[in-house]
């Protein structure tokens, strides 16, 4: 589904990813963990297409398409979601207004018949519901007010109603406490753990995988990947740390 | 009958300072203002929905008395014409009121102004005004508001909410709140800002899949919504958001 051959980035003129490869197939979940400032959240918007985040080598092939073609909504409306660790507040643009809009674009997008208002409401309810977020949040601005745990759960209802195919989720476990971090880990596995679905979790701690188990998991650090391997790699790393993990 | 020869405007007048000149000479000479009365305790709706003609010129001045326990509300949507003028000379009685709440959306080469000087002639009265601008291509939209607090207007309470948004480097806007106090026990509050769009958001919403139109479309209607949201005519309301959001939507 995903394939990142070699692939190189500058912010500022400052290089972060130096030749990073990694390939995701569906079916699969993969968690990536490092250090702080190893890259994690650059390949992330990376992936996205965040302005400012230059791609200076490599590629990024989804489902054959050369992902840097595309432009950051055409890539969401091709089936890739980006999930935020800060997630943006919109002053003035109610949950509800802003998903709509968003579901529609893709729809529109993709030669598909929009969603009515009842007919969005209906899905919007059912997702809301799967996290646990009650519908009155969706009417309030997006993320306007809301504690970080809530935010995180606003997203995964994002994903839900958005459906898409490959999950990239920058740090959803920040900001959790345990048993938002349950709902959301259980949140992911039904949305996302599906034959034709892939996930790449971005990490720092192991807990979220107690409760999303990662087919693979690789370790980043100053640009690449320099470990892979199962989940025991997580637990290994949780045990003894990354400099002893990246070191051996 | 002898004809008064009123001279032409230059830049040197305040609040013709920012003005198309040009455009006004067009005019010239321009009709006597609107005067609108509100007597003693009533309350009145006002509204204008200033959508000239591309190049076109309009010039709309109110001057406006509101007497004692009275209240007067104005909705302005200013985005029509070359040059869209729509000034208030507002005089306020004993705990009269006077609200503006307008929105100037411009494009192309559009001069669009709201020039108003509110006086709070007696004690006790309250003004709110509220404008939001948008501004693209090489418009200029203006704000030009003075308030005037008379030696005997003491718990005056008085408000100018001005906020800008630039959609391209070349547009311009102007917000010039001013104060003349004369009473000691007033309380007046003026905030002005001119900013763009919040890229951040911008971002976000494309990776939900939005596409930069819809998406900055959004974030516009949001930034004028709340300015006609008062208005007690429901068709008025509505006829007032559709043509902001038509003319947004042809800014973007």
């Amino acid at each position: 589904m995903l394939n990142i051959d070699n692939l190189t980035n500058t912010i500022d003129g400052k290089t972060i990813l130096k030749g990073l490869s990694l390939t995701i197939n569906a079916g699969e979940i993969h968690a990536i963990m490092g250090p702080n400032g190893a890259g994690k959240s650059t390949l992330a918007y990376t992936l996205g297409g965040r302005p400012g985040y230059d791609v200076t080598g490599g590629e990024a092939l989804y489902d054959g398409v050369n992902l840097f073609t595309l432009e950051p909504h055409e890539r969401a409306a091709a089936g890739l979601f980006l999930g935020f660790q800060y997630p943006v507040e919109i002053p003035g643009v109610s949950n509800l207004q802003f998903l709509r809009e968003s579901l529609n674009s893709q729809k529109r997008a993709r030669g598909e018949k929009e969603l009515n208002g009842g007919e969005f409401i209906r899905l919007a309810k059912e997702k809301a519901a799967l996290l646990g977020l009650d519908m009155d949040m969706l009417k309030r601005p997006v993320n306007v007010g809301f504690s970080g745990g809530e935010k995180k759960r606003a997203e995964m209802v994002q994903m839900g109603i958005l459906d898409p195919k490959l999950a990239i989720l920058d740090e959803t476990d920040s900001g959790l406490d345990i048993d938002a971090l349950k709902i959301v880990g259980a949140g992911i596995n039904a949305i996302m753990r599906k034959p034709d679905k892939a996930v790449l979790l971005i990490t720092h701690y192991q807990r979220l995988l107690d409760y999303v188990k990662p087919d693979f998991v690789h370790v980043l650090a100053d640009g690449r990947i320099v470990k892979s391997g199962g989940p025991e790699l997580a637990l290994e790393l949780e045990r003894e740390g990354y400099a002893e993990v990246v070191a051996a | 009958m002898p004809v008064i020869a009123l001279a032409l405007p230059t830049r040197r007048q305040e609040d013709w300072r920012y003005s198309d000149l040009e455009a006004v000479a067009s005019l010239w000479p321009l009709p006597a203002p609107i005067r609108i009365d509100v007597a003693t305790g009533d309350t009145a709706n006002h509204h204008l929905l200033q959508d000239a003609a591309d190049g076109s010129a309009a010039v709309h001045d109110y001057v406006i008395t509101v007497a004692d326990d009275a209240r007067c509300d104005f909705h302005l949507l200013n985005i029509g014409g070359k040059l869209g003028r729509v000034t208030f000379a507002v005089t306020l009685g004993a705990r009269a009121h006077f609200g503006l709440h307008g929105a100037i959306i411009g494009g192309g080469d559009q001069t669009l102004e709201i020039i108003t000087s509110v006086t709070h002639a007696q004690p006790d009265a309250t003004s709110g005004q509220t404008v939001r601008s948008v501004l693209g291509s090489r418009a200029t939209g203006s704000y030009l508001g003075s308030i005037n607090v008379a030696r005997d207007a003491q718990r005056t309470d008085a408000f100018q909410s001005i906020k800008a948004m630039l959609l391209d480097r070349t547009a311009t806007a102007n917000a010039k709140p001013e104060l003349e106090i004369y009473a000691d026990d007033v309380k007046c509050a003026h905030g002005a800002t001119v900013g763009e769009l919040d890229k951040a958001a911008l971002f976000y919403m494309a990776s939900r899949g939005m596409d930069p139109a819809t998406a900055k479309t959004l974030l516009l209607r949001s930034f004028v919504a709340g300015v006609f949201d008062d208005m007690p005519d429901e068709a008025l309301r509505e006829q007032f958001e559709a043509a902001a959001i038509a003319k947004l939507e042809s800014l973007v």
